[in-house]
């Protein structure tokens, strides 16, 4: 059973590689594959991953996530002035400061269940984002975000004689990150992540983890302290939003206040439920559908649409455009609206219920798919 | 597929050809031919050429970004020779010859910025990335103009700003890519000082309420120099959340504060707040020290203006440009678009139609659309005929210097567009500040 | 002093509108289990009740301005104004009042719909999945408001009659410079007897009686053979028009947008959590203690002191209370815990 198990999670890690490595190819046919969209893909799908260890395993819903993605950027691009333009202490630096952050709102927000511990997490990403955007500024530079500029020190590449002439580009030992490195680094980065996931899924941390979601009182009655196992599911879910905040700096050395946001926190929330919680596999889909949506869906416009609807008759082709534009280009929220509505109403446990049927259909008696072991939320 | 590559810093083309053998990771098919252009998404060997519509569709700007996004679909029919041909029949001196740009049809991309940073980079990255755009221009607030600006400037892409009114963005942020028509808050300062005077005096005391960020701060420092210089007194300047909606406990402070002038920093949905609340405080019809109370909303724009209703009606302010203008440039623009959309262009809708024009035009007369030349075009680049009288790209800091417009909220509009009132139009050499006031650093070109 | 009462008044006002966005929200946390992320739209559809009322009003003649040739600019004369002279300027005027009428059928309507049609199939399913539609249905409804009425604020004005200051420092004998908006003061009483009316049905109408009953232990009531579940739907239903008249009635201190839902929806959900789970008098009284707060912390002396504290007051205050009350000030055991 146990081997088998390993076997199975084996196979999963290499088809994972596999697929992410080669989104480029299959992504394209859909307007998809460019770097930008595939970064933001890869780093929401980290940031996802890692708030569904919180939430997915545990079942605290967590509404200030987001704080945690934010002081992970704002720590990148002070290493990038401060130190240096190498990607690797910047990414340590990112992970580390957000997760102390989260140990703090954590050991605080933890004493409180339920809606009260929702509510108090968003409380600090809330004051977090006001504070960032306004009298934080001299930290943050607020509105218009922390951006590299010529005269800032990097002590580290003066020391070591590394010189750039105009506004430097985060590097990884030499290698510029741009365009396509870019989303090989957050590729990597998303195997690793997912890699640690898996891990902590199948752990006995995991397993401790999906008992106290089911009844933590029963764990405290037998003596079992509960605490520092939340704790430490929300410190590491802290570190991935860090990670994610890290890479979006690496990739765009620029961190704005409004990644601390509620909407923000609220989108991780989205993604991970759209997707299927506490599956590993779903928070990366809904990341992919809403960053989808929100790049190509919104790009459409009557232009475009004339030409996808070039076909018909004159008249028809005035009328579907028309109708179709609704949905698109400006309206691209409503047919999110509407994608959450169908999803949730249709498909209870989110994106990968639906991959989970369709198997069921095809294999009536066969082993789950391996993605779909977990169960869904609550 | 093949510009899916292109995104590429023209600065470091050699670094990344060189990376490009050892990153494991590139799929030859998509890098062929990448590296062999000198700049990003060279048009030349095709039949036509992308611009980037970067426009906030949805959020509080969405109907100033819809307004922008339809006079950027009117350039670009202009610039290929179709319709009536708007500001290109009045623009001095031009280059461009109705056939597209050297001979190249225009086409577009649009994206939705959600006036947030963030989605703002991402949208300008797609049209870069996998659409081929050569320029990316837009936007609605400044906060967004810098950082799309400052990522042009790492892309070698040029960016035509649209609506944006901080100094920052051709002061403290401005970059050698980046290029502003609109005016800024030191201008409306300069603009407003003359006509405060002759209205009010110059014996007054004000009272700042103030967005609190970066936009919302020089604007204050702009207009309490000029109220200052002029002789007026500070009161107190408070800053107010960004979002607030609700401001009555940061005006009811204004009642009692002695003050007899409220100046509100705000802009679009919180300006709409503030002003009508300040209105239903009593503020309008308040006489403190002998003298009626004044209101000033230094920035303010018709869009803004229809949500304030009745509230906008007497109160100053400047704006970069207004449908009511009479000069041939501003009517024959006017024409085209009230023929085309049914309704006039709205000051944003403006800025971004000429920026679109300016950028066409320096391209044609640079004869190529490499990025450099164009911005040698642009820079110091005298001009007329675009609805702000005779004006200046000044190189120093790709600011553009013109007319700006004092307006006053009408009293007794005649139609429903007819919301402002020209008050004065003050010349550009009132409004010309040295560029080394605000400091920052343009930064090189290739 | 005077400032002090103006603040308090400030907070009063602000709470008020709190306290009714949050009054549906915990009804429907009560009554439902449910986690409505749609009521901030609740809110928006009422403040775009008001707005239709004013449109319908202000159906207009439309004269052409002679002097624009380009597209067409018109004065509107309404056509109340056109058959009735001052009697439809005055119907006019009383535009956001009268749409009262109007809300009310509308929301409740809505409310009915939607628990019928949607909310009902999510009460058995987890807090996460109801976030998750209700959020979608926000959108869903904002989306369709910002494409029939646009995204920019559209200005409806309280009546020429209450547009102007009360003289409340003369009344309290402070002296003549403290003055109170007469909207802000009927917003103040008007949310009260709302509350009170709420309270009342609740406390003292056998309906009511049972819906508490229901709250408290809803299978016991189901026992009893009373259908409990089409009672819980009037409430819902109650909540909506709650919210509703909230909007309608704030929209001549916040001119609507489409957008307005969701900057309560936050502000609401930390209102309810702080009264505490389940507890109506507890969001009632938390709704006013966080706007006298928040307006307290916006003065210029506490600024001077804290900068930037007017930024976070409420969050601060949120954390506070829940470090020290556990389940909010007067949250029940065992409510949305888990």
């Amino acid at each position: 059973m146990n081997s088998n198990f390993l076997r199975n999670d084996m196979v999963l890690m290499a088809v994972f590689t596999l697929v992410v490595l080669t989104m480029p190819i299959w992504l394209a046919p859909i307007g998809a594959g460019y770097p930008d969209l595939l970064q933001k893909i890869a780093i929401y799908g980290i940031f996802a991953i890692g708030f569904n260890i919180l939430f997915g395993l545990t079942g605290y819903l967590s509404f200030g996530h987001a704080a945690f993605l934010g002081v992970g950027s704002y720590a990148a691009v002070w290493t990038f002035k401060l130190f240096s333009m190498n990607v690797v202490p910047a990414i340590l630096f990112g992970v580390i400061v957000a997760g102390l952050f989260a140990l703090f709102i954590g050991y605080v927000s933890l004493r409180r269940s339920g809606i009260y511990f929702s509510i108090l997490t968003l409380a600090f990403a809330q004051m977090s984002y006001n504070l960032a955007y306004s009298v934080l500024t001299p930290i943050t530079n607020g509105e218009t975000g922390l951006q590299l500029s010529q005269g800032d020190a990097r002590v580290l590449d003066h020391a070591l004689g590394i010189a750039q002439s105009g506004l430097p580009t985060p590097s990884f030992f030499g290698m510029e990150i741009l365009g396509w490195s870019g989303f090989y680094v957050c590729a990597v980065a998303l195997i690793i992540a997912f890699f640690f996931a898996l891990r902590i899924f199948r752990s006995p941390f995991g397993m401790a983890l999906k008992a106290i979601k089911s009844n933590q009182n029963r764990m405290n009655y037998t003596g079992f302290n509960t605490r520092p196992y939340t704790l430490a599911a929300f410190v590491v879910s802290g570190m991935y939003a860090g990670l994610a905040g890290s890479l979006l700096a690496v990739t765009d050395p620029l961190a704005g206040a409004e990644r601390m946001q509620w909407t923000a926190s609220g989108e991780v929330v989205l993604m991970t439920i759209l997707g299927g919680a506490g599956t590993l596999l779903g928070p990366l889909l809904g990341a992919g559908i809403i960053k989808y949506f929100e790049n190509i869906f919104s790009a459409y416009n009557e232009r475009v649409l004339h030409d996808v609807f070039s076909g018909l008759p004159n008249g028809l082709e005035q009328i579907v455009v028309s109708f179709t534009s609704l949905f698109v280009g400006e309206g691209w929220q409503l047919t999110l609206g509407m994608l959450f509505m169908l999803v949730v109403i249709f498909l209870p446990g989110g994106v990968m219920e639906g991959f989970r049927r369709l198997t069921k259909l095809f294999r009536r008696d066969g082993p789950q798919s391996p993605a779909g072991a977990a169960q869904p939320a609550e | 597929m093949k510009d899916l590559t292109t995104s590429v810093n023209r600065r470091s083309l050699l670094k990344a050809t060189a990376a490009s053998g050892l990153v494991l990771a590139t799929p030859t098919i998509f890098s062929r031919g990448a590296w062999a252009q000198n700049f990003a998404n060279d048009p030349t060997n095709k039949s036509s050429v992308t611009l980037g519509f970067n426009v906030p569709q949805t959020g509080a700007y969405a109907d100033e970004g819809a307004d922008e996004l339809r006079a950027y679909q009117l350039a670009v029919k202009h610039l290929n020779g179709e319709g009536d041909g708007g500001m290109l029949q009045t623009m001095k001196p031009l280059a461009l010859k109705g056939n597209g740009v050297l001979g190249k049809k225009v086409e577009y991309v649009t994206g939705d910025t959600q006036t947030k940073s963030d989605a703002a980079r991402s949208s300008a990255k797609r049209m870069v990335e996998k659409d081929g755009a050569i320029m990316i221009t837009g936007g609605s607030s400044s906060g967004v103009a810098v950082a799309v600006q400052s990522l042009c400037q790492e892309m070698g892409i040029i960016f035509m700003a649209g609506l944006t009114h901080s100094n920052d963005t051709t002061g403290k942020d401005k970059r050698k890519y980046g290029f502003r028509h609109f005016f800024n808050a030191y201008m409306s300062g300069a603009a407003l000082g003359p006509v405060l005077k002759e209205e009010m005096g110059t014996d007054r005391r004000a009272y700042h309420l103030t967005a609190d960020y970066t936009w919302g701060w020089t604007q204050e420092e702009s207009i309490k120099n000029t109220t200052e210089a002029l002789g007026w007194e500070t009161v107190a300047t408070v800053r107010t959340p960004l979002g607030a909606g609700d401001f009555s406990q940061y005006i009811t402070p204004v009642l009692n504060s002695g003050a007899d002038v409220l100046i509100l920093n705000h802009y679009g949905k919180d300006m709409v707040n503030s002003l009508t609340q300040a209105v239903q405080f009593g503020l309008k019809d308040k006489m403190v020290n002998g003298k009626k109370f004044e209101i000033i909303v230094p920035l303010f724009s018709r869009l803004m203006a229809q949500g304030a209703g009745d509230a906008i009606k007497g109160i100053l302010g400047t704006t970069n440009w207004n449908w009511s203008l009479q000069d041939a440039a501003s009517q024959a623009f006017v024409k085209s678009f009230g023929q085309e959309y049914g309704f006039p262009p709205s000051q944003a809708a403006h800025t971004c139609y000429v920026q679109t024009l300016l950028y066409a035009d320096a391209c044609e007369r640079a004869g190529t659309f490499y990025p450099c030349e164009v911005i040698k075009a642009l820079e110091d680049f005298e001009f007329d005929g675009m609805g702000n009288g005779p004006t200046l790209y000044r190189g120093a800091d790709h600011q553009c210097f013109k007319s700006v417009l004092v307006v006053r909220g009408n009293e007794n509009p005649s139609s429903q567009f007819d919301l402002l009132k020209v008050v004065k139009e003050v010349p550009a050499e009132a409004v010309t500040y040295d560029p080394t006031i605000f400091g920052g650093e343009l930064g090189t070109c290739g | 002093m005077d400032a002090f009462v103006l603040q308090l008044l400030n907070g009063l006002d602000k709470g008020g509108a709190y306290a009714l966005i949050a009054l549906g929200l915990t009804l429907v946390f009560g009554t439902l289990g449910v986690v409505n992320f749609a009521h901030g739209a609740l809110f928006m559809l009422g403040a775009f009740c008001a707005v239709t009322m004013q449109k319908l009003l202000t159906l207009s003649v439309k004269v052409k301005d002679p002097g624009v040739t380009f597209f067409d600019a018109y004065k509107e004369i309404p056509y109340l104004e056109v058959w009735f002279g001052d009697t439809g300027k005055a119907v006019i005027d009383y535009a956001v009042p009268l749409s009262i009428l109007l809300a009310i059928p509308v929301m409740l309507l809505i409310g009915l719909v939607m628990e019928r049609g949607l909310i009902r199939f999510f009460y058995k399913r987890s807090h996460a999945e109801q976030i998750l539609v209700t959020f979608g249905l926000a959108i869903v409804l904002q989306e369709i408001v910002k494409t029939a009425f646009g995204a920019n604020p559209i200005p409806t004005g309280a009546p020429d009659a209450v547009a102007g200051s009360a003289a409340i420092g003369e009344w309290l004998g402070l002296g003549a410079a403290v003055v109170y908006p007469w909207w802000r003061l009927i917003y103040l009483a008007f949310s009260l007897a709302i509350i009170a009316g709420v309270f009342s049905f609740l406390q003292f109408t056998t309906y009511g009686m049972v819906v508490r009953a229901g709250m408290q232990d809803r299978e016991t009531v189901g026992l009893l053979g009373i259908n409990i579940q089409r009672r819980f739907t009037v409430v819902f239903g109650v909540a909506a028009v709650v919210a509703g008249l909230a909007g309608v009635m704030y929209t001549p201190i916040l001119p609507p947008d489409y957008h307005m839902g969701m900057e309560f929806l936050v502000l609401s959900f930390v209102v309810v959590v702080v009264g505490g789970m389940g507890s109506l008098p507890g969001a009632v009284f938390a709704g006013f203690l966080l706007g006298v707060l928040q307006s307290f912390a916006s003065m210029t002396q506490v600024k001077d002191i804290l900068p930037g504290i007017d930024q976070i007051i409420i969050y601060l205050v949120a954390v506070v209370i829940l470090l020290v009350r556990p389940r909010g000030l007067m949250g029940r055991r065992g409510v949305m815990e888990s």
